[in-house]
């Protein structure tokens, strides 16, 4: 099976030269769930933001490619670009209250993408709008589509932010941690949601977390990024069942049991970290050396 | 789940009536200005002079708030006043206003060598005494209507173009324009379509605030004698006039000092009100 999403070699590094992302190699099926876990700071976020072309101004990406739909993306002119990326992937961003902007009503912050930028007729986006909130689950269209962002709840924002990444129907869509600004009983519905709506579209969908609670309930794969590095690469069943890496192992062991909750939390122990820094060290002498 | 704000009706402030209310009634008497004053502005009748407001002894029926030196009448010349200060109010923050929110929309959502030598131009504006600068223009280009708005124009566009930019750049980095960005839309629809509508509330109270500092500096330049010819009457012309005889004729002074101070600061309250009705979470 060839693959849908490719990213080799991306490195990622801020205008001081400190590195972001190093040597990044991750490849997704079509279709597949893929969660993106690591501390913050890590660069999860950032893998994201390099394929949809919205990485912020200070960094700049040194090298590698990101293949999707047989181009090398990084090699393209910048309206290419856009093209390729507006028509076939989307993203559903963190924060709720900024993602959506607060001047205009909901309707047409939906329905403009498709008229403006995918060409659609209007009256076809009107009809695509009050279908994909209904997908969304939300009980009163009619009004919500007068609404503006800030009548609305974090959930049914959020809510509504999902309807409109899945508005044109994209290959690929990026979550960008999507539940992190919720509350844990509205997290649960929106994860319910994503998953529902990415198999109901066959989306591939790169889920970026730092809860592995999240990702054990909906990828089928995982990369384990630490410091912009991918430190392990693999399905969830074998990363929940034997992990190969010390760090992982660690970062399992350290995920809070709520069964338990009288048990102290367990840190990263220095000596992992220790180690995987060195790693990360070793492999940046390479990179370096090899430039 | 939709909260219930939307369903409570803002009361639509005693502030913005107070003072679009003054505003208005100051732009209807200056429209019609040579039907309600009963005198010529210019006219000097030296045996009218420096009498003494309606309800004081020795005033003169016509004369409602007592004459100049040159027995000019107040009233009329405060009307007339009104005039230059609404004209250079109006024209000049507008063009303040268009000047400096481009500039400032463009170097804070572009970026970059613009936003560099925008912000550099910008500090370096600055760095001069404002007023000094004012008078300085007015010497080089002349007296006149159209240099006292390019002089306030010149003075002024920084301020909007600071706040601008600043304004423009926390929003750039709101999530939603990444969302847009991501989703196709080229970066002049960005500005134009998701930017600029989040600070429109921003450019509004700067606008109103920038018509009451161009009446403050038309008043300036006029009480410098640096304004219009000296015989059209000007308000900053009457407090300087009046300043001389404050203590024989205080109403030569006083009158055109209130009248500047409410429009000021209608203008100024006015925005503020404004801004609530435009911002969409305030609104």
């Amino acid at each position: 099976m060839n693959s849908f999403l490719q990213i080799r070699n991306l490195s990622v590094s801020l205008s001081n030269g400190q590195r972001v992302l190093r040597s990044i190699n991750m490849e997704l099926k079509k279709g597949e769930v893929r969660g993106l876990v690591g501390e913050s700071g890590a660069g999860k976020s950032m893998i994201g933001k390099a394929i949809l072309g919205i990485l912020p101004r200070a960094l700049k990406i040194d090298a590698g490619e990101i293949i999707f739909q047989g181009k090398n993306l990084l090699n393209l002119k910048s309206n290419e670009f856009r093209k390729i990326i507006g028509a076939n992937a989307a993203l559903i961003p963190q924060d709720p209250l900024t993602a959506l902007n607060p001047s205009h009503r909901i309707g047409p912050q939906i329905t403009n993408r498709l008229v403006d930028i995918l060409g659609w007729k209007k009256s076809d986006a009107i009809i695509k709008t009050y279908d994909l909130l209904d997908e969304v689950q939300i009980a009163d269209p009619e009004r919500v589509v007068n609404s503006f962002p800030h009548e609305l709840s974090g959930g049914m924002r959020q809510r509504i932010l999902i309807a409109s990444a899945f508005a044109a129907t994209p290959k690929l869509i990026i979550a960008d941690e999507p539940t992190t600004a919720l509350d844990v009983t509205v997290q649960k519905q929106i994860l319910k949601l994503i998953k529902e709506m990415q198999i109901r579209h066959g989306t591939t969908l790169l889920f970026v977390t730092h809860d592995l609670g999240v990702v054990s309930k909906i990828c089928q794969s995982l990369s384990v990024l630490y410091s912009g590095k991918v430190i392990e690469d693999t399905s969830v069943s074998s990363f929940f069942n034997m992990p190969q890496h010390e760090y992982s192992k660690a970062l399992l062991v350290a995920t809070p049991k709520y069964t338990d909750p009288k048990s102290d939390l367990i840190p990263v122990s220095e000596e992992v970290l220790t180690s995987v820094n060195g790693e990360i060290a070793r492999a940046d002498k390479e990179w370096v050396n090899g430039r | 789940m939709v909260d219930n704000n939307r369903y409570i009706k803002r009361k639509f402030g005693a502030r913005i009536w107070l003072s679009g209310g003054w505003l208005f009634f100051l732009i209807l008497v200056t429209l019609f200005a040579p039907l309600i004053s009963p005198h010529d502005p210019l006219a000097q009748d030296l045996f009218a002079s420096r009498l003494p407001p309606f309800w004081m002894d020795g005033a003169e029926s016509g004369y409602y708030l007592g004459s100049d030196s040159l027995g000019r009448d107040v009233l009329t010349r405060i009307l007339y006043g009104a005039r230059i200060a609404l004209i250079v109010a109006l024209i000049a923050s507008t063009a303040t206003c268009l000047i400096g929110t481009i500039l400032g929309i463009i170097s804070g959502y572009f970026g970059g060598w613009i936003d560099l030598i925008v912000s550099r131009l910008v500090d370096i504006w600055m760095a001069f005494p404002p007023v000094l600068f004012a008078i300085l223009l007015i010497a080089v280009l002349g007296t006149g209507l159209t240099s006292i708005i390019i002089a306030i124009v010149v003075i002024d566009w920084t301020r909007f173009c600071r706040v601008i930019r600043a304004e423009t750049m926390s929003q750039g980095a709101m999530d939603y324009v990444s969302s847009a960005k991501a989703a196709g839309r080229p970066k002049f629809g960005i500005m134009i379509v998701e930017i600029l509508p989040n600070v429109l509330p921003t450019i509004v109270v700067l606008l109103t605030l920038e018509m009451g500092i161009a009446v403050i500096v038309e008043a300036i330049l006029s009480f410098v004698n640096l304004s219009i010819s000296t015989d059209f009457p000007t308000w900053g012309g009457m407090i300087s006039e009046g300043r001389t005889s404050v203590h024989q004729a205080w109403w030569v002074i006083v009158f055109p000092l209130i009248t500047l101070f409410f429009t000021v600061l209608s203008f100024s309250q006015l925005g503020e009100g404004l801004k609530d009705r435009f911002d969409p979470v305030l609104r």
